[in-house]
């Protein structure tokens, strides 16, 4: 069996694609805050919550109405996202001239009471979410066994990170986003209906959360404590990659991923703060983060 | 209500938070006018422009556009109405290339240039239209800040300050673009503060002190009343 520097290689090529479907889950949810922070400019601590939500709807979808994992894949976002709107459109929207603190304070305070209203009702215990027939068992890939589910939760991911950046970056909506994020007073000026924009934004993003708590379902325990150790991580993510950038905040979710698996295989006590020792560093060379622009 | 008049103001005051900047300004432009907002730094020339888009604080007064009260909508909803503006500091985006700044601001009406007859007014934004918005020069952000609005069938322009801080050579080229544009019938408020650029070009000119209008002078008007005029500008 081939070794790499005394680690065999199947084992250290498992925690790399461990570390990938980490890394496509930090993609997802902070592709959204970025997107959210670009344009609302709200550090929207709802969001560990919103992923927590889209776990939980899909596994009371499956023992409540019988829907399984494909309906959810569908519909979770859909409503998570909807409930986001609802959020924005009650709350957000009234505290855009305030100081970004209130928003910071705002939605932390909305997290908590969405993380307590599912313990009241569920409790604190995991509850199994099962892999769907289609992605159980593993491809033998001749070198290692790849998990179809995993595979499927990266190529997700990915599909989903590029298909946003892309629609940001190269369409004709997209070029409403980056100018109504840059100066939203003018491009309103231009009759472009930039609150209605600034609504459907937070949305979106928190229908990535949502998605992603889907995708995350099979892959661990659901419960309503899910959201906590994910969202620091995913924070650090954010602030490595630079606020409000989206391609830096899908190349340094998934970037992440890999180191921490990495550091698993060669010093699994340093697994858990590899990202915020990765994120001191980075913060001391380049404040701004990785892809963020000096103000 | 005459049948030519297509924007009435009347009583604008215009807040800024606390700070009390139009104090009741009161002016009208008839369809296919060219107007001009002369007047000293801080007179609120700017202020009543962004007050007309609705990018300022409280306002009070009204406004009326083609016969629509439009002092209470929010500012894409005035834009909707065919009103193009074109801001001081130009507001050319550094997030978009020069082709997607042109082609930002919405359809509002019929009948707005096509983008090839754009690039031929300004040769020099075809050349450049894959560069970021910002690298331009300040002559070329100004024509694209101008050429940007009369893409999307906008009929009446707000034009601030296109003057401002440019080389006579292009000065001379927006002058063109203006009269150009009166031939075609758009009806346009400049605000200036080189009255050697609007003079000429307008047809009536409201000078602005204070925060309200303190004289009207009519093109025909003009040279004899040179001297009331440069004493109100104090050049």
């Amino acid at each position: 069996m081939a070794d790499f520097l005394g680690v065999p290689l199947p084992a250290l090529l498992g925690q790399l694609m461990l570390g990938l479907v980490n890394g496509s889950f930090y993609a997802l949810l902070s592709l959204g805050l970025a997107v959210i922070f670009g344009m609302l400019h709200i550090i929207n601590f709802t969001h560990g919550a919103l992923y927590m939500m889209g776990a939980m709807l899909a596994w009371m979808a499956s023992a409540y109405l019988g829907l399984g994992y494909w309906w959810s894949l569908v519909f979770v976002p859909i409503v998570v996202g909807a409930f986001a709107v609802v959020i924005e459109r009650s709350l957000l929207q009234w505290i855009y001239k305030l100081d970004h603190l209130y928003g910071l304070l705002l939605t932390f305070g909305l997290a908590l009471i969405i993380g307590g209203v599912f313990r009241h009702f569920f409790g604190v215990g995991g509850q199994p979410y099962s892999i769907p027939p289609e992605l159980t068992g593993a491809i033998n890939l001749g070198f290692m066994y790849l998990p179809k589910y995993r595979a499927w939760v990266i190529a997700v991911s990915v599909v989903v990170c590029l298909a946003t950046w892309y629609m940001i970056e190269k369409t004709r909506l997209g070029s409403y986003l980056r100018a109504a994020t840059e100066n939203p007073a003018l491009t309103q000026a231009f009759g472009i209906n930039v609150p209605i924009m600034v609504m459907l934004t937070f949305g979106f993003g928190a229908a990535l959360a949502g998605l992603a708590g889907v995708l995350a379902a099979p892959t661990t325990q659901v419960s309503p404590l899910m959201s906590s150790d994910m969202i620091i991580t995913v924070f650090a993510v954010v602030v490595i990659g630079g606020m409000g950038s989206i391609l830096g905040s899908v190349l340094t979710g998934l970037g992440l991923g890999l180191v921490e698996g990495l550091t698993k295989v060669f010093y699994a006590e340093a697994s858990s703060t590899v990202v915020f020792v990765v994120m001191v560093i980075v913060l001391l060379v380049r404040p701004a983060g990785l892809f963020g622009k000096e103000k | 209500m005459s049948a030519t008049e297509y924007l009435r103001v009347e009583r604008l005051h215009a807040f800024y938070g606390e700070s009390h900047i139009l104090h009741g300004i009161d002016f009208t432009v008839r369809r296919g006018e060219c107007v001009s907002l002369l007047g000293r730094n801080g007179a609120g020339r700017t202020t009543t422009l962004r007050a007309l888009m609705g990018l300022t604080g409280r306002r009070t007064g009204s406004i009326m556009l083609n016969g629509r009260e439009i002092i209470d909508m929010p500012s894409h909803r005035i834009a909707q109405l065919g009103v193009g503006y074109c801001p001081e500091e130009r507001g050319i985006y550094s997030g978009l290339t020069t082709e997607e700044n042109l082609l930002l601001p919405p359809r509002v009406g019929s009948g707005g240039l096509s983008v090839e007859e754009l690039y031929e007014m300004f040769p020099n934004l075809a050349e450049r239209r894959h560069s970021q918005g910002t690298r331009l020069s300040g002559g070329e952000q100004q024509m694209l800040a101008l050429a940007r609005i009369l893409r999307t069938g906008a009929r009446l322009l707000l034009l601030d300050e296109i003057s401002e801080g440019l080389a006579p050579v292009i000065v001379q080229k927006l002058a063109e673009v203006i009269r150009d544009l009166k031939s075609r019938d758009y009806t346009i408020v400049l605000v200036e503060q080189n009255f050697r650029f609007a003079a000429p070009l307008a047809d009536r000119m409201f000078v602005v002190e204070h925060g309200q209008i303190a004289t009207e002078i009519a093109q025909d008007e003009l040279a004899g009343r040179m001297g009331e005029l440069q004493t109100l500008l104090g050049v």
